[in-house]
């Protein structure tokens, strides 16, 4: 249990009055107070978040706005290439890409989106890595930049089969919206940035919106009957099904993106023989990768029995001699599947799918066979 | 006649003569929300008072279950493997956990009666 003085150091979203009001059972997450359940519950939220409609809060995530000095968008997109390995300056206006921030020794400093807006850049961050990754963005980029937190937004994230009707309701351009479209659109006539994106596998929206009307915006949106209020909880088991890392387990600062089975994230453009291959730290290192194959990698697992394997357990190649020869780095239970599905590293030479493992849960070795990710096929319209 | 007392740890025992049934309680199960796996003691094991005797897994997390008393254990209820949210469904009832032999009568002196364990969870 935090203590009292940690608990009242916690900062709040603009949409916590509203969570308390619902209900929301509060913990501390990345220095914020934020709901993990509603009484529903995480498996009650989980799947009508894959049947339905979810509304999730994620406005502790970091908005930035990546202003090119010259006003051209072109020049910021070449300046954040110094820092991720992706083409950005593929990314055209009213489009959205996944990226990351590299570090020195080929790992990744924090995962992001980042959207063309057609004059200046927006990007989201984790919650928290905000700080470091302003920091580093400003370091680094502020002789053709200006860097603008937008600390004045919060961030809801509507995931689900029945978001894109929930959301026509209040925006009439979201139905058109294909999967990584990204731009400033009006949300029942407030000034919002909508993506067709998320993190959860499901076809959904991601608004951001003037905190000032945050909670407005949200209470319109669960006024509708399909729309129910999700949790941490389900948000983490939703994405875990959908394969999708989550940073500082899954991916760190000692994961490389080729590691870490990022590779589809990584365009040809930036790879060896690209027409701007390199150019991000420690591209030597993570092209090297990319060329000659990195000696682990991330998997998806999926385990015999109903015993959820959970992050932080080790992976063995038998089930009884032998070192270790992995960790598991996300686990829990899937509530779409209704069975365990968990993600880890292990040697290359063990990743290929139907490989047979153990992971040791409480002294005994179940049995765990390498699978596909996603666990739980995405839907996003493409 | 069954007396059923209640641990600080949130398990519940039935007594009937020297046999005992343990289960976790409602008010537990409310905490832990959706239970999606029971891992639970093998048959004949002999647990002492305070060990981890069992395991319930909700969506989110491990929680060990103690052994409220020291004893044989006698049954484990299968129903648990197939259905694991019958402890939110029935968690005083028909989720019960495990019978257990009770080896000392002594401990159960310092385990609650209901009102106490009502007063403790208020």
């Amino acid at each position: 249990m935090l203590a009292r003085d940690d608990r009242d150091s916690l900062r709040t979203t603009p949409l916590h009055g509203l969570h308390v009001s619902l209900g929301g059972k509060m913990v501390p997450f990345a220095g914020y107070d934020m709901p993990v359940q509603y009484p529903a519950g995480v498996l009650k939220e989980h799947l009508h978040t894959r049947a339905s409609a979810g509304l999730f809060d994620v406005s502790h995530m970091g908005q930035i706005a990546l202003r090119p000095k010259s006003g051209q968008v072109e020049d910021a997109a070449r300046a954040l290439e110094r820092l991720v390995p992706q083409d950005i300056a593929a990314v055209a206006p009213g489009r959205q890409r996944y990226a990351q921030f590299t570090n020195e020794d080929g790992g990744i400093l924090d995962d992001l989106m980042v959207a063309n807006f057609g004059d200046h850049l927006f990007l989201v961050v984790n919650a928290a890595c905000k700080k470091e990754d302003e920091a580093h963005l400003r370091a680094n980029l502020s002789d053709d930049c200006i860097i603008e937190p937008l600390a004045d937004r919060a961030l809801i994230a509507l995931q689900g089969p029945k978001a894109e009707a929930a959301l026509a309701k209040l925006c009439a351009e979201a139905p058109a919206m294909k999967f990584m479209d990204a731009g400033p659109h009006k949300v029942a006539g407030l000034a919002c940035f909508v993506s067709r994106s998320g993190y959860t596998g499901e076809d959904g929206f991601e608004i951001s919106v003037p905190a000032a009307d945050a909670e407005h915006l949200a209470r319109m949106l669960l006024e509708n009957s399909d729309v129910m209020p999700i949790g941490l909880g389900a948000r983490d088991s939703l994405r875990l099904e959908a394969g999708l890392c989550l940073y500082g387990h899954d991916i760190d600062t000692a994961t490389t993106p080729v590691e870490a089975a990022l590779e589809w994230s990584v365009q040809k453009s930036r790879r060896t023989g690209g027409v701007r291959a390199g150019g991000f730290p420690s591209a030597e290192t993570i092209l090297a990768h990319f060329d000659q194959g990195a000696s682990r990698r991330r998997v998806g697992l999926r385990a015999e029995g109903r015993a959820p394997v959970r992050e932080g357990a080790l992976l063995f190649a038998d089930s009884a001699s032998g070192e270790p020869i992995g960790k598991v780095t996300s686990g829990g239970f899937g509530p779409s599947l209704n069975a365990p599905v968990a993600m880890g590293y292990v040697p290359t030479t063990l990743s290929a799918l139907d490989t047979k493992l153990f992971a040791e849960v409480r002294g005994q070795r179940l049995p765990l066979t390498v699978a596909a990710m996603p666990f739980v096929k995405n839907t996003y319209k493409r | 006649m069954t007396t059923t007392l209640y641990t600080s740890d949130h398990e519940w025992l039935a007594i009937d003569g020297d046999v005992a049934t343990v289960g976790i309680t409602d008010y537990a199960q409310s905490q832990l929300g959706d239970v999606v796996f029971v891992e639970l003691p093998k048959l004949g094991r002999t647990l002492k008072k305070a060990e981890a005797a069992a395991v319930v897994e909700s969506v989110k997390a491990a929680s060990d279950v103690y052994a409220p008393i020291s004893g044989e254990v006698l049954a484990t209820n299968p129903d648990l493997a197939a259905e694991p949210a019958l402890v939110n469904l029935d968690a005083q009832g028909k989720a019960w956990f495990f019978k257990i032999r009770i080896a000392d009568k002594g401990e159960l002196g310092g385990l609650m009666d209901e009102a106490a364990y009502k007063a403790h969870t208020a």
